[in-house]
């Protein structure tokens, strides 16, 4: 059973904090249900299903459907895939709405690692009892060190330059500067990029995501309750989700999970890379946008770095407008988990409610991409595609 | 701190990861082969992911490889470089790059296991220029 047109986005809310010293984990989950509830034009009471990741206190879905008082929830899922939790959220929905378990789906994401850290709160450690944490943890490895291994190696492979990568910082940083919550909001240059510290070869720090609290919200509905409400509904054409390992023992670096989940979701919403307007693209590093690109088939393998040069990212020049929210390397990348943030400008886009300096034009059709994990190696990677009414 | 607690790294030593860090502990880098279909693994785990099956043992890798990749953690102090290495025997695996100039270090640069003291008499392999 597809998912194409049998399921909306109808609420979506982006929590404007980007330090939550004053507020709570499971505090922040409910601010941003209440925020897509009301964008929606729906009550909690509507909810039938909650989905949540591993960034919800305790037991996920049940300790936050008992915090927000969630009475009618008849479906939950708290698939736990990293950063792109949130997209493999979406697709569920859909299957489940489309499937008549559900007809209002509430997904949440909320995280505060700055209050966290200020507050001496260990970070959470990975859990020791990964089997792959014995044999890997002994070697220092951080997000940082092993994101910049796929980044050595595809310019090892295919002659990427730090200069092509510094690009995609420098687009999201031109999106960046009309969004009043971005954490950072000056406009970069190549130059600025590749000359601020090196904080893993050969990632600098400006090719690294924001660190930020908050969250955001959606809500998605069957639909007959769509067209109940006044809301621009954004329909859900297609989804996929794939999980990338290193299959016993054969590392390749050069290429993501989205290398499947990328023609799972073209294939169901029957679209293809060149009729997508907009793409939100994880971006926890520039490197995951230029891979993810690339496997998306937006390019060809290889030639990403090319791809992203000259401001072909940035909204109103290029041919492929990104991030316009200025993405997590420069708006937002809330509990560390960015697929979040990635829907939410999708569904502004479609709606033509991003900000007037980067609303793409006719957004009929946008597409929205998570990474979890570690790129290339132990990940998982989540495509969802997004369309007006008429697409 | 004595050097003993110094060099310490806390390993996971479990009933599957035992005899891995005891092979590191004689100087042995170990990988894992599957008795059924022949193939190996890194990490080395009891069933084998390629068959399966449960008939898995260690065997003892030559450690010869080459760098697949690498990074320097500029802002550890000091700096250290982490790499996956592909064995020889055609697995790879996560570690560290020890005794190198590190700006010298580059992908396809052949290396050979060494072992660096982990504390308690255990021993962790890394690799080193060949």
């Amino acid at each position: 059973m597809g998912i194409n047109g049998k399921s909306y986005i109808v609420g979506i809310y982006e929590h404007p904090c980007r330090a939550a010293l004053d507020k709570t984990l499971p505090q922040l989950h409910a601010e941003i249900a209440k925020g897509a509830l009301a964008d929606a034009g729906l009550s909690k009471d509507d909810v039938d299903a909650y989905f949540c990741a591993g960034d919800a206190p305790g037991l996920g879905p049940i300790n936050m459907i008992e915090y927000m008082g969630l009475n009618n929830v008849r479906h939950m899922d708290s698939t736990e895939t990293g950063g792109s939790s949130y997209i493999v959220h979406v697709n569920h929905a859909a299957q489940a709405i489309a499937a008549g378990h559900c007809n209002v789906a509430l997904i949440t994401l909320a995280g505060r690692p700055v209050a966290d850290a200020k507050e001496g709160k260990p970070v959470r450690y990975y859990n020791q009892q990964a089997p792959d944490f014995p044999f890997e943890m002994p070697y220092g490895p951080n997000v940082t060190n092993m994101y910049a291994m796929c980044a050595m190696r595809h310019m090892y492979e295919y002659g990427t330059t730090s200069e092509q990568l510094a690009w995609i910082k420098v687009a999201a940083s031109h999106h960046a500067q009309h969004n009043e919550h971005a954490r950072l909001r000056d406009v970069v240059t190549v130059e600025d990029v590749v000359n601020s510290p090196m904080i893993a070869d050969p990632l600098h720090r400006l090719d690294c995501c924001v660190i930020t609290d908050g969250g955001g919200g959606i809500v998605m509905v069957s639909p007959e309750v769509a067209k109940s409400l006044k809301r621009t509904r954004v329909k859900v054409l297609g989804a996929g989700e794939a999980p990338k390992h290193l299959a016993a023992g054969q590392v390749d670096l050069t290429y993501s999970g989205a290398r499947w989940s990328g023609p799972k979701a073209f294939a169901e919403a029957g679209v293809t890379p060149a009729e997508i307007k907009y793409a939100s693209v994880y971006d926890s590093f520039t490197i995951t946008v230029l891979e993810t690109l690339e496997d998306l088939g937006f390019c060809k393998k290889g030639e990403g770095g090319k791809f992203v040069s000259d401001g072909n990212l940035i909204s109103g020049v290029g041919k492929l407008p990104f991030n316009t929210d200025g993405g997590g390397l420069c708006n937002n990348h809330p509990g560390n988990r960015g697929g979040m943030t990635k829907v939410l400008e999708a569904v502004r886009q479609v709606r033509g409610e991003a900000h007037p300096k980067v609303q793409v034009r006719n957004c009929d059709i946008a597409l929205a991409h998570g990474t979890g994990g570690l790129l290339g190696s132990r990940m998982g990677s989540a495509t969802v595609i997004l369309g007006n009414e008429d697409a | 701190m004595n050097a003993d607690q110094k060099n310490k790294i806390n390993l996971v030593v479990n009933s599957e990861t035992k005899p891995y860090w005891e092979g590191a502990a004689k100087r042995q880098l170990l990988i894992r082969a599957c008795n059924a279909c022949g193939k190996v693994h890194h990490y080395p785990r009891t069933i084998c992911p390629h068959c399966f099956s449960d008939d898995t043992a260690f065997v003892e890798a030559s450690g010869n490889g080459v760098i697949y990749s690498y990074s320097v953690t500029r802002q550890a102090k000091p700096p250290y470089v982490i790499a996956y290495v592909e064995l020889d025997e055609g697995v790879a695996m996560l570690t560290n790059i020890i005794g190198c100039e590190i700006d010298k270090i580059r992908i396809g640069q052949k290396v050979r296991v060494e072992f660096s003291e982990a504390g308690d008499g255990y021993a962790l392999p890394v690799f080193t220029s060949a």
